[in-house]
């Protein structure tokens, strides 16, 4: 703040809370020396909704539909996440079946996550044309999620225990299609972009961060990986089997905007194949596990047996009996390692719950990233980050 | 306004040189006209385009194949509400986008249209004013341009259109050096500053774009950055600048501006046409046998074919790149344009010196 008040020739820019390029509401108050940044500072909280505060005050089952509003580009990886968060409270070990399900379901929303990402770095660089391309197939993934939960951008998909159903023919064949028309759009989309003289020139060597700065601010994901560190929780500390998969962890070199565009895309790649193999290798199995507890019973034994009427009544009402324990989970989110730190009392609700996100720890970074650049520079940076105001602010 | 009638009376009565008065003022009215409806549709052009390389449908509510779009967005702005910041500078507010109309309705004064109408042994030019320094002109009329945008965003008294403003004036003054030079090319070849003489030495298919390659893709690229089109439309950039210049403007106001830039793609089109691509020249003329007037329209709409080859161009371009960064945008115009149009010049120069 200090540069402010001393220079009165430097020009103070509010970019946001409302502007275009900040895509959610952020605000940065940016000392310019013409168009170069001399300083910045974020402000943050635009969108905070208290869901942590939130979260104490309900069952469990009930906190599903508030992971969704955290990174809404990529949801089913925060209810999924949030599901073996509770499960491994609980103690409940996931069948095979359940981990490909979710494998498949993660995947597609990491490729929506990155094909958002890359696509509105074009946007923000002038080229609108490939970000309409890559929305035609986000949709095809929209329209897979809504075979499978019913809802479209926030899902609020599955169940602690498993899904609420298995997946439908249609949903295979829409996966299916999905797998096979994506890397045609995908290739044409890199043609666009990824060889483009002027993209290039406005990408490499914009907003860069050393792989130490990085790790000491606590990167995660692609923008650390872009740095050049191959850190990735799907293989260091693997979860819902992801170590029954062969896939590569693509590194940058020089953690700046165009590496974290590569980084990206080539993901992207990776999670296709994924998503192949886990669903060419899809055990057969139940679609989820049995956990009488926490796990709906169907509707029909509902209506004749007494046991799974009882069930019901408990887990809508919340009244389960969850363990008391402190547990840390986290998985790969589209933007980095997004973790839930769940604190039970035994009560019907969490003592706490604290949700790692990877967005407030990348947007800490964002004025030493800018600093030195131009404002087209600071733009970039911040759509190559991906920032989503929702998991910034939760 | 009763002494203006009975002159055109007096025209039409008396003679020859009046007649010719009169015949001018129909023509800048009729091109001042034609210039609006063309502007008007390139927007309804640009957005159908546009929907085409997304894979989209583009405009089509309002009449079959939104023909009728371009109408209702005038209308819409019309009837916006005329917005302006307590701060602004007020008659420097509204002087701004009357200013960029004015200008970019002025160039097309001395470009040729088309061959001469002969009525009656008559000759009527498709030119309003051939005069003898059409270049000049031109370039005068384009170095003027820059003020409108200037103007409008200091005015405004809004950051990101002061930013905006700084950034299209300097754009605009670098990239009319190119330009220039590049002209000075053409000149040196034809021998003329005249638009008229410049386009009839391009008989037939003897384009100038033949001999001066390079410095078409000069000026091409240079008119792409005077017209503030992608990429290099900086000044106006919504993901950095919000609006750019044009950030605080509203109603017909903020129409003003928009649609001069499309008068400014239109007029730039006519120009690179005319000086490269042989105006209303076409192939193999002399041999369809055709009447004087039939030359004349025909010659008229090939020039007009060629004008929408380059909106094509702009619109094409547009939606497929991306944009400069500002230092990026002066290092090419001044470390690469510049030198490549000198070397244009001086290679030219030379050619004409070893053929006598």
């Amino acid at each position: 703040m200090t540069a402010f008040l001393e220079d009165n020739h430097y020009t103070t820019l509010n970019l946001g809370p409302t502007h275009p390029a900040t895509h959610g509401i952020f605000q940065n108050v940016l000392t310019m020396d013409g168009e170069e940044i001399i300083a910045a500072e974020q402000t943050i909280g635009y969108i905070h909704r208290a869901f942590e505060k939130i979260a104490e005050h309900r069952p469990y089952y009930q906190i599903t539909p508030l992971t969704d509003r955290l990174n809404y580009c990529s949801a089913p990886i925060n209810n999924l996440g949030y599901h073996m968060a509770v499960e491994k409270l609980i103690g409940i070990r996931s069948n095979k079946r359940v981990d490909y399900m979710r494998i498949i379901l993660m995947e597609l929303a990491r490729i929506t996550d990155h094909l958002i990402c890359n696509s509105v770095i074009g946007v923000d660089s002038g080229a609108l044309t490939g970000f309409v391309y890559v929305f035609q197939e986000r949709e095809r993934v929209y329209e897979i999620y809504e075979e499978v939960s019913g809802a479209r951008l926030t899902t609020n998909m599955g169940r602690i225990g498993g899904f609420e159903r298995d997946f439908s023919p249609s949903a295979i064949r829409k996966i299916r299609e999905f797998l096979d028309h994506l890397p045609k759009v995908l290739k044409e989309f890199e043609k666009l972009l990824m060889r483009n003289r002027i993209f290039m020139d406005r990408t490499i060597g914009v907003g860069g961060i050393s792989a130490e700065r990085a790790l000491n601010y606590g990167f995660t994901g692609p923008n650390l990986r872009a740095a050049g560190v191959d850190y990735d929780v799907r293989v260091m500390n693997p979860y819902s089997s992801y170590d029954d998969f062969d896939f590569q962890i693509p590194v940058g070199t020089q953690g700046d905007t165009y590496d974290r565009f590569c980084v990206r895309q080539e993901e992207v790649w990776q999670s296709l194949k994924l998503i192949r193999n886990a669903l060419d290798n899809l055990p057969e199995g139940d679609y989820h596990m049995e956990v009488p507890e926490f796990y709906l019973p169907p509707k029909e034994e509902v209506y004749d047996k007494m046991e799974a009427l009882i069930w019901h009544f408990k887990i809508v009402m919340g009244e389960v009996n969850v363990p008391v324990g402190e547990i840390y989970h986290s998985v790969e989110a589209g933007n980095g390692e997004l973790g839930f730190y769940l604190v039970s009392d035994g009560a019907r609700a969490p003592y706490r719950l604290h949700f790692r996100r990877p967005c407030f720890v990348y947007y800490q970074a964002f004025p030493e990233m800018i600093k030195g650049g131009v404002l087209s520079d600071a733009i970039l940076t911040m759509s190559s980050m991906n920032v989503i105001a929702g998991e910034l602010d939760a | 306004m009763w002494s203006v009638f009975f002159r055109v009376i007096c025209v039409l009565i008396v003679g020859d040189v009046t007649t010719l008065i009169l015949y001018k003022v129909l023509l800048a009215s009729g091109i001042l006209i034609l210039s609006l409806v063309v502007a008007m549709y390139s927007t309804l052009m640009e957005r159908k385009m546009a929907a085409f390389f997304q894979d989209r449908l583009g405009p089509n509510r309002a009449g079959p194949w939104g023909i009728l779009q371009p109408l209702a967005d005038g209308i819409k702005l019309f009837f916006k509400e005329e917005f302006m910041p307590n701060t602004a500078d007020k008659f420097l507010y509204i002087l701004g986008p009357a200013l960029t109309m004015f200008i970019a309705l002025l160039t097309s004064a001395v470009i040729p249209w088309g061959p001469a109408l002969v009525v009656n042994g008559t000759e009527y030019p498709l030119q309003i004013a051939d005069v003898n320094i059409g270049i000049l002109y031109i370039f005068a009329i384009l170095s003027i341009g820059v003020y409108g945008i200037m103007i409008g965003g200091w005015a405004s008294n809004n950051k990101y259109a002061l930013l905006g403003a700084i950034r299209a004036s300097s754009q605009m003054i670098s990239y009319e050096l190119g330009m220039g030079l590049s002209i000075v090319a053409v000149v040196m070849m034809t021998g003329s500053l005249s638009l008229g003489e410049i386009v009839d030495q391009q008989a037939g298919f003897n384009w100038n774009i033949w001999y001066q390659p390079l410095g078409f893709l000069i000026f091409l690229i240079c008119a792409f950055a005077e017209t503030n089109r992608a990429p290099f439309d900086l000044p106006e950039c919504e993901t950095e600048l919000v609006g750019g210049y044009h950030t605080e403007y509203s109603s017909m106001k903020l129409g003003f501006y928009l649609f001069a830039e499309y008068i400014n793609m239109f007029i730039s089109g006519a120009v690179l046409a005319t000086l490269y691509l042989g105006g209303y020249h076409f192939p193999f003329e002399d041999r369809l046998g055709l009447s004087v007037n039939g030359h004349a329209i025909i010659g008229f709409l090939v020039f007009f074919l060629k004008i929408t080859f380059f909106g094509f161009l702009f619109i094409w371009v547009r939606w497929t790149l991306p944009r400069f960064r500002y230092d990026q945008l002066m290092k090419l115009g001044w470390k690469t344009l510049i030198p490549l149009a000198i070397f244009n010049v001086m290679i030219t120069g030379l050619v004409i010196l070893l053929r006598g």
